[in-house]
């Protein structure tokens, strides 16, 4: 029995929530309250234990311990039913969505009972047409949702959540997939949201959205409470310090006399697939000591080149010297003549994600006289131990060296790959997008391991769509326009202006 | 040869033939269609018909009556369904490796209980199967009627059970959710559905109806049963899913073509007389069927989540 004390019950509380994955603590002993009508930041870097603390609350996962109260009634653990019931919806992260089914079977599915002669199909579209128009959540009720954008797919999700009549928002990183345009139409729903008295938990690791639209903020490390804090009391370096508990700073470069050339492309052309943009005639040299920034709108040729230099593609005509030799279509014999290689998607080509750590860990060197014995056994023993130091080394948070990988956070993902191709001593990096979604933490981490390397005498290309990296790393940058490579020029020349103008085109070197 | 062909295309033998033909074959489509809408590959299909075709016929020839056999036969199917829902659905096996198993088991262990029961039969004994029923006026349309109109009941009830699936799946909220187990499950727990029993069920009635395809040999094609009787209906039926993309009413033309091409060799047979090895009449519907299937399966839109196992508490 709770003795009400003039203050309302919160709407939502966790009492000391605690999940273990293996020896792993993702959320330890979490306890916050939430009220009706209110904006709830919740911060925190990557593998921090947001969106496991939420599948809790959604009843994906069973907290090990603690409860969890709706209106002060504990909810069933372990059951989304239950939770859909208390009134709770969430919009997943990695959105949960039937490609191949239309908007409206997404929405309808587990809203009437299972067993009856037929779906309500044009009740089901009124309403969800009505919700559109009140919400501002356009979605066309038959398209296949394979068909829809990121964007119209975040509806559908909210839509889904709305349409059972939800209390209580979840959104897990709504705006890492959305263009800033979106963004702003979300923000504008949320407000229609919380105006009727909804409350939502809005998870993120962008400090200024969180500053800009929330009410509240809830900051987890490493699976605890950092502290909770008034947004209008919140500033930025504040937020920051309790999100990764130090001072964040994105390292910068110090001057440095470039070496040896590690890459040198002459007159380099290359016909691409059907989806990629061909190189036209390109030069490029990079040499040891040195970071060269590729610049570019995504689809300019930035993956082709970089399908060239690991050895993917072949060229066409022009000279390719890779460390000291010609370039090759045998991606082992670059590895072995000492080419790193960060690809643009970790997921996809970065890692196997069934496979353990340390299996991704030696899979580029399986043959080499460390890990194979006679270069056809592997030493499991040694690749173990091999995969400890270097958890340890690279700060990867995990299970161990078995766990599946698939199970990392991207920035642990991230690390991993970092942690296979450095830890061999690379003498060329090709670094693709190196901190695409990571959060601060994780990018200073990338951005700080990659100018240790450079100073260890790497040449490294950086590819990115983000300048202020480009330009606090960069040696020298270099703009790419339809297959076109533009000279690379010292980065202290440039302006992020001039640069901005190269990659739509305009600048004189482009064309 | 080629005007002695089209001749036979023209007769009512030909049609009805083809149609008794394709009884079996729908049932078992439909049962492994229903299995892998909910993302769950049904290699047990061979085995599970050899035992409906056991178990119907035996519950007949112990004194049942016939509609008794056909639900003895789906029940036992169910069953074996539901073995094969525990080992891939809830322990997440193998689907390839535990259906291979329990079609192993389960014809032997078919043959196993009919020479228990029945240990000093030699030729095989005999029941009285469904008899053929003219549903009266339409079965007077000549060459149509008498082919699909003279029939059992147990083919009527093949060929009305192909838009009963097809209504149950796309119109209906049960449907709904089978189908979306098997594109996205984790979309089906988030909106409060239990995968598990959601798939452990479709696993189970996909496997009844495979019985009852099974039992559809022993009780209405044939009074008998007999060992290698299935003679690999279960496989044709996987492939068939695949060429009808996973739909009900693509999957009964697909098991017509293939059935009406079977129906043409034994009759085409006839014709060559010595000329040709018969052996080559056998072949024809499969090689035609696998010529069918290369160009349709490019097509063929999968299941997502066909053969991937869900288990809660995953990463989602
Ligand atoms: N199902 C799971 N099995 C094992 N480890 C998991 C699972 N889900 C999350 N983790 C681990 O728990 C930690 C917290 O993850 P997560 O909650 O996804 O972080 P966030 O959402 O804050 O980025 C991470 O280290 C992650 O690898
Ligand atoms: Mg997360």
């Amino acid at each position: 029995m709770t003795v009400k004390t003039g203050d309302v019950t919160p709407l939502l509380s966790f009492r000391g929530v605690t999940k273990r994955f293996g020896p792993l603590t993702a959320n330890d002993a979490i306890s916050l309250d939430l009220k009706a009508g209110e904006v709830l930041a919740l911060l925190g870097e990557n593998g921090a234990g947001k969106t496991t603390l939420m599948n809790i609350l959604f009843g994906h996962y069973m907290a090990d311990e603690g409860a969890i109260l709706i209106d002060g009634n504990p909810l069933p653990r372990g059951s989304t039913d239950a939770a859909i019931h208390a009134g709770i919806g969430m919009v997943h992260q990695h959105f949960t969505l039937a490609e191949n089914l239309t908007v409206l079977e997404n929405i309808t599915l587990g809203t009437e009972p299972l067993f009856s002669w037929r779906r309500n199909i044009r009740a089901a579209r009124e309403k969800i047409s009505s919700m559109a128009v009140e919400f501002g959540l356009d979605a066309d009720p038959d398209k296949l949702v394979g068909e829809l954008s990121v964007g119209e797919r975040q509806r559908v999700e909210i839509l889904k959540a709305l349409y059972r009549d939800a209390r209580i928002l979840i959104l897990d990183e709504p705006t890492a997939v959305l263009t800033p345009q979106e963004s702003d139409s979300l923000f504008q729903t949320l407000k229609k949201l919380t105006a009727r008295g909804l409350a939502v938990i809005f998870i993120s690791h962008k400090l200024n959205e969180i500053l800009s639209h929330t009410d509240r903020v809830v900051v987890l490390r490493r699976g605890k409470v950092a502290g909770t804090v008034k947004t209008s009391d919140a500033d930025r370096a504040g937020l920051a310090r309790m999100m990764v508990g130090e001072e964040v700073k994105r390292p910068t470069a110090e001057a440095m006399e470039p070496g040896a050339p590690v890459v040198r492309l002459a007159a380099v052309s290359c016909k691409a697939g059907s989806e990629a943009q061909s190189l036209k005639s390109v030069s490029l040299e990079i040499r040891a000591h040195e970071i060269v920034g590729l610049a570019g709108v995504a689809g300019n040729g930035q993956r082709t080149l970089a399908s060239l230099l690991s050895g993917l593609a072949v060229a066409d005509s022009g000279d390719v010297e890779i460390l000291g030799a010609p370039g090759t279509d045998d991606p082992t014999a670059l590895v072995a003549r000492g080419v790193a290689r960060i690809p643009e998607d970790r997921h996809a080509t970065g890692v196997v994600g069934e496979m353990p750590l340390w299996e991704n860990i030696i899979s580029e060197e399986r043959r080499s006289a460390e890990i194979a014995r006679a270069g056809i056994v592997i030493d499991k023993g040694r690749a173990l131990e091999r995969t400890r130091n270097l958890i340890k080394e690279f700060d990867i948070r995990c299970e161990g060296p078995e766990a599946e990988t698939r199970l990392l956070s991207g920035g642990n993902m991230q690390k991993l790959i970092l942690a296979r191709v450095l830890s061999r001593g690379p003498r060329f990096i090709l670094a693709n997008q190196p901190v695409r979604g990571l959060d601060e933490g994780a990018i200073a981490y990338v951005q700080r391991r990659l100018l240790e390397a450079r100073k260890e005498g790497a040449g490294i290309l950086l590819i990115s769509e983000d300048l202020d990296e480009l330009f606090a790393l960069s040696d020298r940058i270099a703009v790419m326009y339809h297959g076109h490579l533009s000279p690379a020029r010292p980065a202290s020349e440039l302006t992020v202006g001039e640069v901005g103008l190269m990659m739509s085109g305009q600048g004189a070197e482009a064309a | 040869m080629i005007g002695d062909l089209l001749e036979i295309l023209l007769t009512a033998g030909f049609w009805a033939a083809t149609i008794r033909i394709v009884s079996p074959l729908i049932l078992g489509t439909l049962g492994e269609l229903i299995c892998e809408r909910a993302g769950v590959l049904n290699l047990g299909i061979e085995g599970i018909m050899t035992m409906g075709a056991m178990a119907g016929w035996m519950w007949v020839y112990q004194g049942g009556d016939l509609w008794g056999g056909i639900v003895f036969a789906a029940f036992i199917g169910a069953l074996f369904g539901m073995f094969h829902a525990g080992f891939t659905v809830y322990l997440g096996l193998s689907q390839h490796v535990t259906g291979i198993g329990i079609t192993l088991f389960a014809s032997s262990l078919s043959y196993y209980v009919f020479r228990m029961l029945l240990p000093t039969a030699t030729t095989p004994p005999k029941i009285t199967p469904f008899q053929p029923f003219a549903v009266p006026v339409l079965s007077d349309i000549p060459v149509i009627g008498e082919a699909l109109f003279t029939q059992t009941p147990l083919t009527y009830l093949a060929l009305l059970s192909v838009p009963a699936v097809w209504y149950v799946l796309e119109r209906t909220p049960l449907g709904l959710a089978v189908r979306m187990a098997g594109e996205n499950p984790v979309a089906v727990e988030s909106q409060g559905i239990d995968v598990l029993v959601v798939r452990t069920g479709a696993v189970m009635v996909g496997s009844a109806f495979m019985a009852i395809g099974g039992a559809f040999i022993t009780m209405s094609a044939f009074d008998a049963f007999y060992f290698g009787m299935i003679n690999g209906r279960g496989w044709i039926c996987v492939a068939l899913v695949i060429f009808a993309s996973w739909r009900p009413g693509k999957a009964l033309l697909g098991a017509l073509l293939f059935a009406g091409l079977d129906a043409l060799q034994v009759r085409a047979q006839q014709l060559a007389g010595a000329q040709i090895p018969y052996q080559f009449f056998l072949m024809a519907p499969y090689l035609l069927s696998i010529a069918a299937m290369v160009v349709m399966a490019r097509r063929a839109r999968y299941p997502k989540a066909l053969l991937v196992p869900f288990r809660r508490g995953d990463r989602v």
